[in-house]
């Protein structure tokens, strides 16, 4: 086989393929995107045609800490994966941290919006239309910031036992774009939710 | 080349403990052994779904017939259409691209072996889980166990009032599960062909094959989410008091519509591009002649991909919708009809000046050449939304649809089984047999989806467990259902000619068709690690270049 | 008016074993009446038979895409006929591969172009029909209908005539000078259904919570079947649908019929009074009494129709007490309770129903 081509291995030394797992990330981030646009797309076509119960306008607060939160996880995740791949083990370890902590923060004031939709205005999945579709998107997105803060635990551990090292960095970069995604479908989820359908 | 190769003769096997051979089926990640499960199952799963057809068609070959009541009819077109989609035609193609691809571009495995192995036992599961519902449900008023409310479900037929019970939840809980193992598979698929070529296997020198499973495995991705959001979201109003489809609160049934044929529409292109990628290796192989035209066929294949998103609606021409809708949907249908179309001047051109062998993978080849002509065409005429409008939901799209399913989608299939059992098996299957096979099968065929288009002409709607005497429907109906006869002969020559070509068949070479792709390199079957020196490659058929050295296909790519 | 047409539905569990040459013979009878189906029987709902406006310019563009469709079919088809007879490897072949050809531009070029053109072609001839029937303009003299889907039975109101029916609609035939088509707004009570009757008009679905609208615009007198064309449920198959298309002057006299109540008549009123004290009134109507449920046919006009169980058996005496007594023998799964009554219960409700003209 390797007799017939004369320029093998000038082929062999110069060929270079995407990372599997970068490409199997995007996989996932593509399969994903297409779940979220379909409950995005029931979230508009319902707008305005609930028959009765809670409206959004009623209801509806800016979730502006919770989104400040959120978003600005993406860039401590972005710190930890620079600091990884410099071999500052050290740093990473306190960026992803710090990641971790505004997640959860962002869950615990998800939890904290829907303790006073549910009980306070008494709007919930099968309220109406609007009750629908808010609590299953929002619900859905905040499903993945569970597996995705689940993932990250994971990594802290591993982190703490000292076992992530330089050479896992394009790991944890792969990871980090789970979490960025997670952070672009919320910045959807805000306009569509906060903005358009108030 | 073959000599570097160790080969594993079909004979060791059997000194191994059954045991230890079962675990290592069961525990394996070896995309091979992974491949041969997934066919295996999806054929279970055929003959399955061929006994449900043909109950079905027994009930109907008189007017009025007593021979099954309308609640497990009803059940019988439901299970049949769901299983033939997602646990036959799903599987035995992620078996085949499992099998082929990483041989294929010269690589050891799939880029996640044991994604591909938890892939797999997750899609068997769904499939296993919804046939536990002949045991474990209850369906629409409390009548029967297994879901029938049709294998798209329409809401609100699907709603908690009207089916009662879980039936609707086995269908919908068994596709979700098999569906992530599908976004599994395919993901695994499209990194395997961007990150594991061998060195000198540009994307543009590629198998065919490797290309349409890149675009299946995309499309599933991008279209099978949209699925399983709309069975979560069902099985949110089902059992969490949700309104997604419930138009007692305002919901809409449409919408449902839209978000299955969204996906349903371009799963149709995920069943046939592989179909159309056995066809494109076979019919070089058995003409003795590249495949004409190449790079258009790679155009065309991935414009077929993009433009499968935009045609749904040519389901649902029938619900309302406006003038410009209908007609937006006309125009985007025949134009997806055309990268389509245009494969079939390919492949003809590929024969054209070559020299035809008719062995049994060429004929059915042959078989899809024609028969996805004409499904093509009656695909065109559904385009219409006029005629659609008279010819949706009757017997006339349940013809067409089965042409390209039956009559392109598993004549490629059988011929990809042909073609590609020495290579997996390391024994040459019975060619007499296989001739048989092919023209029982040709002619039950054609006696049932022929005529069937015909009762659909004539006015006669779909999913029906019985039907008005007097309406010009009596003869027809029984035409088809005598098909059924030839086809299930077909079958059954088919799997005993498997059976025991496996078992005695003579031993084959590394090549027996002299073909020109990787997998002929290898020994019959691979080895587990499929090559002892990963390969490098200049041209689009390594393996021509090699046994033609004066006149090698780099010189003219 | 009322007419007896034998209707072939079954009563009881009647299994047909029609044999072989049974079927080719109806096969010819039906050829016949295809040909000579006079106004005394329902016709086969034969699209390529178009009588009314909208099945007619489907049938025009349905042959225009046959024909297309046919002539491509024809030139590929004998291609690739060609192609495996000419270049088959000969017996006496000497194992020398032919010359590899990798492709043409040209020629490629060329078969992609053309189907190009056909598509715009056929498209354009598709737009226009589309349009000349979703976007017909209702003209003053229409007659006006509002169709309601149930499970399994047609509902047909005709909110300016004052009518309510079930199952079988009448609307006058329509003179191309002068038409006077019916407009029939469609809508569903439970769940999907499709309206369709292939003479008549292409399917439209009735679609709970949307209205949907078609119109048809019969120009020759006689019966048309079709059926539900979109599943339901249990008894799709019999939710079936006729269409009696009549001279103005016929269905003058039908909308006056069936407006009036209900007659009444103290010689059946035992039956009437065993209808009025059990759950039939929570489900049917009959107009001037005090039933007037809504979730079953109405029934003031019953013996007015040929059928019952939308189409599932002929409107007999022995059907209509069958029916009551065990539905499930005519249509199993329909929503029709099955009634205990003793057998003269049943007797005195039959004959009472029976004098709802």
């Amino acid at each position: 086989m390797s007799s017939t081509s004369l320029a093998s291995s000038s082929i062999e030394s110069e060929w270079v393929l995407p990372s599997r797992g970068r490409v199997g990330m995007f996989c996932l981030i593509a399969a994903e995107s297409a779940i979220f646009t379909i409950f995005v797309v029931a979230y508009i076509y319902y707008i305005g045609k609930s028959l009765a119960g809670p409206m959004p306008k009623d209801v509806l607060e800016l979730p502006i800490f919770a989104t400040i939160c959120l978003l600005s996880s993406s860039l401590t995740i972005h710190f930890a994966v620079g600091a990884l791949r410099n071999g500052k083990s050290g740093i990473f370890g306190i960026w992803w941290f710090v990641t971790i902590a505004l997640g959860a923060i962002f869950l615990v004031e998800t939890g904290r919006e829907w303790y006073h939709l549910i009980f306070e205005k008494g709007l919930t999945i099968n309220t109406n239309l609007f009750g629908t579709t808010y609590f299953s998107l929002v619900g859905l997105h905040a499903f993945h910031v569970t597996v995705g803060l689940i993932g990250l635990a994971i990594g802290m551990v591993l982190a703490l036992l000292g076992k992530v090292r330089q050479e896992h960095s394009e790991r944890a970069d792969v990871f980090s774009l789970y979490w960025h995604f997670v952070d672009v479908v919320w910045i959807v989820v805000f306009t569509v939710v906060y903005i358009i359908g108030r | 080349m073959s000599s570097e190769s160790i080969a594993l003769n079909p004979g060791d096997e059997s000194t191994r403990p059954i045991g230890d051979r079962l675990h290592d089926w069961v525990t394996t990640v070896d995309h091979k052994k992974l491949g041969i499960m997934y066919i295996l199952y999806a054929l279970v799963f055929l003959v399955i779904g061929g006994i449900e057809a043909s109950i079905m068609r027994i009930q109907l070959i008189v007017p009025h017939n007593h021979f099954v009541s309308p609640q497990v009819f009803n059940q019988m077109f439901t299970m049949h259409g769901t299983t033939m989609i997602f646990f036959v035609a799903m599987p035995i193609m992620f078996g085949f691209g499992n099998y082929l691809v990483p041989l294929m571009i010269g690589a050891r495995d799939m880029a996640f072996p044991r994604l591909n192995a938890w892939s797999f036992w997750l899609a068997a599961f769904g499939g296993l889980l919804l046939y536990f519902s002949f045991i474990g449900g209850d369906g629409l008023y409390g009548a029967g166990s297994a879901p029938d409310v049709g294998w798209f479900a329409y809401a609100p037929l699907t709603a908690r009032v009207f089916s009662v019970g879980h039936s609707t939840d086995f269908w919908t809980l068994g596709l979700l599960v098999s569906g992530i193992g599908s976004i599994g598979t395919a993901a695994n698929i499209v990194a395997t062909i961007l990150c594991l070529r061998c060195p000198g296997m540009t994307l543009g020198k590629m198998p065919l094959l490797a290309w349409m499973n890149l675009v299946m495995a995309a499309l599933v991705l991008l279209a099978i989410s949209p699925l399983t959001a709309a069975q979560i979201m069902l099985s949110l109003d089902r059992y969490l008091g949700a309104h997604f489809f419930d138009t007692q609160a305002g919901g809409s049934a449409v919408i449902w519509m839209h978000f299955f044929w969204i996906f349903g529409h371009p799963e149709v292109y995920v069943l046939v591009i592989p179909a159309f990628a056995f066809a494109s290796e076979i019919i070089p192989v058995f003409s003795r002649k590249p495949i004409f035209g190449y790079p258009v066929m790679v155009a065309a294949t991935v414009t077929i991909g993009f433009v499968s998103f935009t045609v749904w609606a040519h389901h649902m021409f029938t619900v309302g919708m406006n003038s410009y809708a209908n007609s937006f949907f006309t125009i985007s249908t025949m134009i997806v009809g055309v990268p389509t179309g245009i494969k079939i001047f390919n492949w003809i051109g590929t024969m054209w000046g070559g020299k035809i062998q008719l062995k049994t993978p060429m004929l059915f080849c042959i078989g899809f050449l024609f028969q996805f002509l004409i499904a093509g065409l009656t695909g065109i005429m559904l385009a219409v939304a006029p005629f659609d409008w008279q010819l949706g939901n009757s017997y006339f799209v349940v013809a067409h649809f089965h042409y390209v399913i039956v009559g392109a989608i598993l004549f490629a299939l059988f011929g990809a089984f042909y073609y590609w059992f020495p290579k997996m098996s390391g024994r040459m299957y019975n060619e007499t047999l296989g001739k048989w096979h092919f023209w029982l099968f040709l002619i039950g065929f054609h006696l049932t989806f022929d005529f069937m288009h015909i009762p659909g002409l004539l006015g006669m709607p779909r999913r029906i467990y019985t039907y008005e005497p007097g309406r010009g429907w009596d003869t027809w109906n029984l035409i088809i259902t005598i098909g059924v006869l030839f086809q299930a002969a077909g079958i059954l020559v088919f799997v005993g000619n498997l059976l025991w070509s496996r078992l005695r068949g003579p031993a084959c070479t590394t090549d027996p068709w002299d073909a020109w792709t990787l997998e002929w390199s290898t020994s019959s079957p691979p080895p587990e690690y499929n090559f002892a020196t990963i390969p490098v490659v200049r041209s689009r058929r390594p393996l021509w270049d090699i046994k033609h050295p004066e006149d090698p296909d780099w010189k003219y790519e | 008016m009322r007419r007896r047409v034998h209707n072939r539905a079954l009563v009881q569990g009647i299994g047909s074993k029609v044999s072989g040459i049974g079927g080719l013979i109806a096969g010819f009878l039906l050829a016949a009446s295809l040909c000579f189906g006079g106004p005394a029987n329902p016709s086969p709902p034969n699209m390529f038979r178009p009588a009314s406006t909208p099945a007619d310019a489907i049938f025009h563009i349905s042959i225009f895409v046959l024909i297309i469709s046919g002539v491509i079919f024809a030139v590929v088809f004998w291609l690739l006929v060609y192609v495996l007879v000419k270049f088959r490897r000969s017996a006496g072949d000497d194992g020398r591969e032919p010359p590899q050809v990798y492709g043409s531009n040209q020629v490629e070029l060329a078969w992609t172009v053309l189907p190009i053109l056909v598509v715009f072609v056929l498209f354009l001839a598709t737009a226009r029909v589309i349009h000349s029937i979703e976007d017909a303009r209702k003209p003053p003299e229409a007659v006006e209908v509002i169709a309601i889907g149930h499970q399994f039975w047609w509902e047909f109101r005709y909110p300016s005539l004052g009518v309510v029916t079930a199952n079988e609609l009448h609307v006058p035939v329509s003179d191309p000078a002068h038409p006077t088509p019916t407009f029939i707004r469609l809508l569903s009570a439970d769940t999907d259904h499709s309206f369709w009757v292939p003479r008549l008009a292409g399917k439209t679905d009735l679609i709970p919570n949307r209205t949907n609208n078609t119109w048809i615009d019969p120009h020759e007198v006689g019966i048309y079947v079709g059926q539900c064309a979109q599943y339901c449920g249990t008894q799709h198959a019999k939710m079936l649908l006729r269409v009696y298309v009549e001279p103005p002057d016929q269905f003058k006299r039908w909308v006056q019929e069936e407006s009036k109540p209900a007659q009444v008549s103290d010689a059946f009123s035992e039956g009437r009074r065993i209808f009025e004290s059990m759950a039939c009134i929570n489900c049917h109507a009959i107009s001037g009494t005090v039933a007037d449920g809504r979730f079953g046919p109405d029934l003031t006009h019953l013996m007015s129709r040929e059928t019952i169980a939308s189409g599932a058996a002929s409107n007999t005496p022995e059907n209509l007490r069958l029916w009551i007594h065990d539905p499930d023998a005519i249509k199993p799964g329909s929503l029709m309770p099955a009634m205990k009554l003793t057998d003269q219960d049943l007797d005195a409700l039959t004959a009472y129903l029976e004098t709802l003209r």
